[in-house]
């Protein structure tokens, strides 16, 4: 049994531009299917405004999924239900990308640990003290950085104390929201090895969200690649990084230099509908290199090749 | 010839009683039709040495050089106002985030015509030709139309498209990319690379592209200067640097990008610099890397200078200077190093 299970997710914002003037549907996520073994990685790839920040909102349950149903531990989870979503909380975490915005400057970083403790268990003000200290050692901070301010730590150091607070609760799995985009690049490296060691010691799944193709072949175990909030393909790591089959994620191995070379044809033209227009065919049609006249009438569905893979493209039906 | 060329740069930032070297004795050759990539992490300096060369630093702060040579002209011999109007007229920046560097309150062509007419004499008519012809030549689609534009009107990769399109507006002889596509989506990305390497090739342009992320350099320069702390560390052709990095810091940064198209065993680790970059009020020292260096020795608590090494470019290192074989840890890198070069 997996340990999450998401079926047919989709999350749909109705936009008004004016004042009492026509509202828009916006498909943020549509019909969005995936599973996750415990100790293992996810990795959401896809460019900005692709969806995959409204589908870890979801899965984690501070967005109301418009239809679909998120299952932990074969139990499904309930937006409204009290007990749900403190289960839902305790066992999934979320780390944010910018480490800058995501700590309270107001308070010391040992309150900001304790206060997570306090909400979601029952420990005495004693063992949660030695918590806090055994977790912040954990990611490689000192006893006393616990009575400092956010605003006296470096990024990467504040990123560390955001992980303390995903792992303090010992959940079961983190969702990392582009954790190390806000990060210098020997500072990433850092990161990305405390990751993979608390992964390692305290088997936790990961949901990773990157657009650093580079990174999820280093990390990840499987991974969905998101366009304008559809899946277009999902597979195991090495599958897809040893031939990428659907144009857009050749479009965007395309964009880095060591890929580019192998497929040189497929760098994207720049959208030009936006999201927000009516368009019953696949997203990818207008930027797509093997255009024909039915990817603009139909949407190709998601549907699988072999196990585990799948593809929503018309030249693999 | 060379089109730039710095020597002993210095700039301080002037706190309190106290004076902080953001740039110290920085000195940099770049010769015309180049492309020079500057990596370094954030704290380095890198964007400050644009700055002093743009002429564009805060009062707060002193700058110091030998000289500045630019396109035949010492630019620390000319009076404030002249240099300010020699600069514009030889060289334009572009920044990291587009949205910020244009104005949100005037249209795209009103933006682009002040630049335009603070650079020649035009009436109405050629104002408009050229800033057309300029929108064309940075690949955006439909520039009448974009002209009447608001900035929020465009996506980002077309806001600096734009903010592209402008710095061309004076014709300079150099342009300087400080972070250019950090701002922007991985798709965009190359477009705009392509495009400033496009510049480069047809307008004869020289750029300097300043950034964090060597992969962006490796296909894209001629050269690579690599900024710590206020110091040039190794000065190179691209592919020395990539191929066979002298300097620790380089070998350190490179370590730390996970390679692409190399299967990782699971549970494999990157080699991580440990610590961070050093403030500027309590700098390590003699060789500013120390603390952080993996294989730093007794003798690397004296100050130390940049040599010259034959066949390969500058560093600064005392490792190097003895040449003595740096530390052996370098299997991955080479092969990762390889791979870049290969493609």
């Amino acid at each position: 049994m997996p340990l999450l299970r998401v079926e047919n997710l989709s999350k749909n914002y109705l936009v008004t531009r004016r004042l009492l003037g026509p509202s828009t549907l916006i498909k943020a996520n549509q019909k969005i299917n995936l599973t996750l073994e415990s100790g293992k990685t996810l990795a959401i790839v896809g460019e900005s405004g692709s969806g995959k920040t409204t589908l870890a909102r979801q899965i984690i349950g501070i967005e109301k999924p418009s239809e679909g149903s998120v299952w932990l531990d074969g139990q499904e989870m309930s937006f409204k239900n009290k007990l749900d979503r403190k289960k839902r909380f305790k066992n999934i975490r979320m780390i944010f990308q910018n480490p800058y915005e995501s700590l309270n400057p107001q308070v010391r970083i040992g309150e900001s640990l304790e206060q997570t403790l306090r909400i979601n268990t029952k420990l005495s003000s004693k063992q949660r003290k030695q918590k806090v200290i055994k977790t912040l050692q954990k990611v490689g901070l000192q006893q006393e950085h616990q009575y400092r301010y956010p605003h006296m730590f470096s990024g990467g150091q504040r990123q560390r104390v955001a992980i303390a607070r995903a792992i303090i609760l010992e959940p079961r799995i983190i969702i990392a929201d582009e954790p190390l985009s806000a990060l210098d690049v020997s500072i990433q490296a850092q990161i990305l090895n405390l990751l993979q060691s608390l992964q390692e010691e305290m088997g936790i799944s990961f949901i990773f969200i990157s657009h650093d193709l580079n990174v999820v072949e280093h990390i990840a175990d499987t991974i969905m690649i998101m366009y304008q909030g559809r899946v277009v393909e999902y597979g195991n790591v090495s599958q897809i990084f040893d031939e990428p089959l659907h144009p857009y994620t050749q479009a965007l191995f395309a964009s880095t230099p060591v890929y580019r070379s192998r497929f040189p044809q497929f760098l994207p033209k720049t959208s030009k509908r936006n999201q927000l227009s009516n368009f019953s065919g696949c997203v990818f049609a207008e930027r797509c290199a093997y255009f024909e006249g039915k990817c603009e009438l139909n949407n190709p569905q998601l549907v699988s090749t072999d196990n585990n893979y799948q593809i929503a493209c018309f030249r693999f039906e | 010839m060379n089109l730039l060329h710095v020597e002993n740069l210095r700039v301080d930032l002037n706190s309190g009683n106290e004076q902080l070297p953001i740039i110290d004795r920085l000195s940099l050759r770049m010769s015309e039709g180049e492309t020079l990539g500057i990596v370094g992490e954030s704290g380095s300096g890198k964007s400050m040495f644009a700055m002093a060369i743009m002429g564009l630093l805060s009062p707060k702060m002193t700058m110091q050089a030998d000289y500045i040579n630019l396109d035949g002209e010492d630019l620390m011999k000319l009076s404030e106002q002249d240099r300010q109007h020699y600069i514009s007229s030889k060289a334009a920046i572009i920044f990291q985030d587009p949205k910020s560097s244009l104005n949100p309150c005037f249209r795209i062509s009103s933006q682009l015509y002040e630049t335009i007419s603070a650079h020649s004499l035009t009436t109405h008519k050629t104002r408009k030709t050229r800033a057309i012809e300029l929108l064309d030549s940075v690949g955006i689609n439909y520039p009448e139309k974009i002209l009447g534009l608001y900035p929020h009107q465009l996506s980002g990769g077309m806001n600096q498209r734009v903010a592209i399109a402008i710095a061309l507006a004076c014709k300079p002889r150099l342009l300087i990319a400080d972070e250019p596509t950090t701002a922007l989506d991985v798709t965009i990305q190359v477009q705009i690379l392509d495009l400033i390497v496009k510049l480069n090739k047809t307008e004869n342009v020289s750029v300097i592209l300043i950034t964090h992320d060597f992969a962006l350099l490796s296909k894209n320069t001629d050269k690579i200067g690599v900024i710590y702390s206020g110091q040039l560390m190794e000065h190179a052709a691209t592919k020395n640097i990539l191929k066979s990095p002298k300097h620790p810091y380089t070998k350190a940064l490179l370590n730390s990008i996970p390679q692409l198209g190399k299967r990782h065993t699971k549970g494999s680790r990157l080699s991580a610099l440990s610590g961070h970059i050093p403030a500027i009020n309590a700098l390590p020292v003699g060789c500013r890397l120390g603390p952080r260096c993996p294989s730093a020795e007794k003798q690397c608590v004296k100050p130390v200078r940049l040599i010259s090494l034959p066949n390969h470019g500058k560093v600064r290192c005392h490792l190097v200077a003895v040449e003595k074989p740096l530390n052996k840890e370098s299997d991955h890198m080479l092969d990762n190093l390889q791979s870049y070069i290969e493609q």
